[in-house]
């Protein structure tokens, strides 16, 4: 197989590269080799199942499989020193959002991250400690003021999200999961260090932004980022349920057409047949698109941060300014 | 022979189903306590029940006339449309369901922005439209907002938004949750230029707006009864398997727990912005 022999290649020189220490050029490279792989790979795969593209559905799927790696896993595969960090101050500790401070490459940096369930246990109790990911009120305001104390020290800061949305329950209404949101966006969108957000699962909504309004967003290969599940997309249109595959594929919220839209702005290749084949490797994959990233925007100022923040959203919409203007009442 | 001949042909050639008095479109049932109103009447307590106090709906455009000066007032960013960017069809075609919604409500999309006086001083108002696509928030409304920010930031003049909103427009896709990200960072500007914004929310504001603007004032006022919530009511129902409680998530909830400054009857919400906008503008 020629296919074959071209991925040893590729793989030799990327574990060469990946053993030097890291420049932006290695990194770019390191990026542009994995690509390949990934798409020989695919190739491989296509012509050994003779299977059609993945649908949006599909890709659904992987980003909620139960076996997925979750924040804790590249927390510890990708950071040392790690220490976390509890509690809003308010109400309570939320352990659907996880936070705290390590080192990346040796260098301080906070993280937040929206865990599913506890670390290498998944049993439907350790799902039910971290909500399913569903993260309330207090956590939002966990995650706004420890990014506050990150910010006040320059550090930054790395988000990892994957929920399938903010808890809707009567408590979390109770107390203000609207405001609570609204006002993590609008103090992320004023954070004073850089902010780089990576979705590694489910980006669900409002639940996903309040921890993910940040200066890059990357997106792990089979993942979502949406403004309503599938699902509920699909019981308000068709009042249907079942027909979330159509809503999934009619909303665009797979990572290609994000990219393009500009909404994102890396995709990371997965290992094998997803993530949840290799979470060590699925981390990994992760580390070079940091690195880039991070030395990107460690060269500006705190005004220049957040001048480029608010000019990265404000492009991000589509509509037309028709002609001519119409008159005033 | 009879005394009285019966005379034939004497009434009218109405059909029966015509021959009455016409009331339809006279008289409005209070939803609330069943009091009937002349609906002249109605719309001079600006559409609140005399009798139980209840808040009906009102029509964007009086509420309009209502907030500003003599009613007057000039919109702005009116040519700013949606397109149909994802090629979204559900039932209809997204492209199709613009079209309609601008016919059927006379305005472009969900949100009205418009300058003005309010107590004679200068200001910037947006009136959400709940008929256009449930009041919906997608990249117009996200970016008719944004501009109407800025330009409260440029000519520092206070900032009133009257929300009212099913959440973010589904049919936009990623896009309209972005809009939120974009409010926020131009509602970060406000705040930084001092100057005043005042969120008035209505029946209801829910979703994507709850979740951004509308809880982000420096004062957030709502009228009495209005539904107030992220999640509907409908999949908090989902979620935890039982009925919810009367009252939840009306205003009046969302006051006692802390989450509104307060809760102003429409037939005193002119005084309160106004003194408001004294308290807080030069």
């Amino acid at each position: 197989m020629e296919k074959a022999t071209q991925i040893k290649l590729l793989e030799a020189q990327l574990a060469q590269l990946a053993s030097a220490p890291h420049t932006p050029a290695q990194d770019e490279e390191i990026m542009r080799l994995q690509a390949q792989v990934r798409r020989l790979q695919q190739a491989i795969l296509g012509e050994a199942n003779d299977t059609p593209e993945m649908t949006p559905m599909d890709r659904v799927k992987l980003a909620r499989h139960p076996d997925r790696p979750y924040a804790l896993d590249f927390i510890y595969a990708l950071f040392t020193d790690f220490h976390e960090l509890h509690g809003d101050r308010r109400f309570a500790d939320d352990p659907a959002i996880v936070c705290g401070f390590a080192r990346f490459e040796g260098e301080p940096v906070f993280i937040v991250g929206q865990q599913k369930a506890n670390y290498k246990q998944r049993k439907m109790e350790d799902r039910k400690y971290r909500n399913f990911g569903m993260p309330k009120p207090e956590g939002y305001r966990k995650a706004i003021r420890l990014m506050q104390m990150a910010a006040k020290f320059r550090r930054p800061i790395i988000s990892f999200i994957d929920t399938p949305g903010a808890y809707p329950g009567i408590e979390a209404e109770e107390r203000g999961q609207g405001e609570a949101i609204a006002r993590n966006i609008i103090e992320m969108m004023r954070l004073a260090s850089p902010t780089i957000g990576v979705i590694i699962g489910e980006g669900g909504s409002g639940g996903a932004l309040a921890v993910g309004a940040c200066d890059r967003m990357l997106m792990l290969e089979n993942t979502i980022y949406s403004v309503i599940s599938p699902e509920g997309c699909a019981s308000i249109l068709w009042r249907d349920a079942s027909k979330a595959d159509k809503a999934a594929a009619a909303m665009k919220i797979t990572p290609e057409p994000l990219r393009a839209a500009g909404i994102i702005d890396a995709i990371i290749p997965e290992p094998g047949e997803g993530a949840h084949t290799d979470h060590k490797a699925a981390a990994e994959a992760v580390r070079p698109y940091l690195v880039k990233y991070l030395t990107e925007l460690s060269t500006l100022s705190p005004e220049k941060l957040i001048e480029q923040r608010y000019t990265r959203y404000c492009r991000l919409g589509a509509f037309v300014i028709e002609e001519p203007q119409s008159l005033s009442q | 022979m009879a005394w009285f001949r019966r005379k034939r042909n004497i009434t009218d050639e109405t059909p029966p189903t015509d021959r009455k008095v016409r009331t339809e479109g006279l008289f409005v049932k209070c939803p609330a306590c069943g009091t009937t109103h002349f609906k002249k009447d109605l719309e001079a307590n600006l559409n609140v029940c005399s009798n139980c106090g209840h808040h009906l709906k009102w029509p964007t455009r009086q509420r309009l006339a209502h907030l500003f000066d003599e009613g007057r007032y000039e919109t702005f960013d009116d040519n700013i449309v949606s397109t149909d960017i994802l090629g979204f069809f559900d039932t209809k075609s997204y492209a199709d369901r613009i079209a309609q919604a601008r016919q059927s409500t006379g305005f472009n999309d969900a949100i009205v922005c418009a300058e003005g006086r309010l107590g004679g001083r200068p200001i910037i108002g947006c009136v959400m439209v709940m008929e256009f696509i449930g009041g919906s928030m997608g990249s117009v409304v996200g970016e008719k907002v944004t501009r109407a920010i800025e330009r409260a930031i440029a000519k520092k003049r206070p900032l009133i938004i009257v929300s009212a909103s099913g959440g973010a427009r589904m049919m936009e896709g990623t896009y309209s949750l972005m809009q939120l990200a974009k409010i926020c960072g131009a509602l970060a500007r406000l705040d930084a230029a001092r100057i005043p914004y005042i969120s008035v929310l209505t029946d209801p504001t829910t979703g994507g707006v709850t979740a951004s603007f509308a809880m982000l004032g420096d004062i957030n006022i709502a009228e009495p009864g209005a539904l107030i919530g992220f999640a509907g009511p409908r999949v908090i129902e989902q979620t935890i398997r039982q009925k919810l409680p009367p009252g939840f998530q009306r205003s009046e909830f969302l006051l006692a727990h802390g989450m509104l400054d307060a809760v102003v009857d429409r037939r005193q919400m002119r005084k309160f912005l106004i003194d408001a906008l004294d308290f807080m503008a030069r």
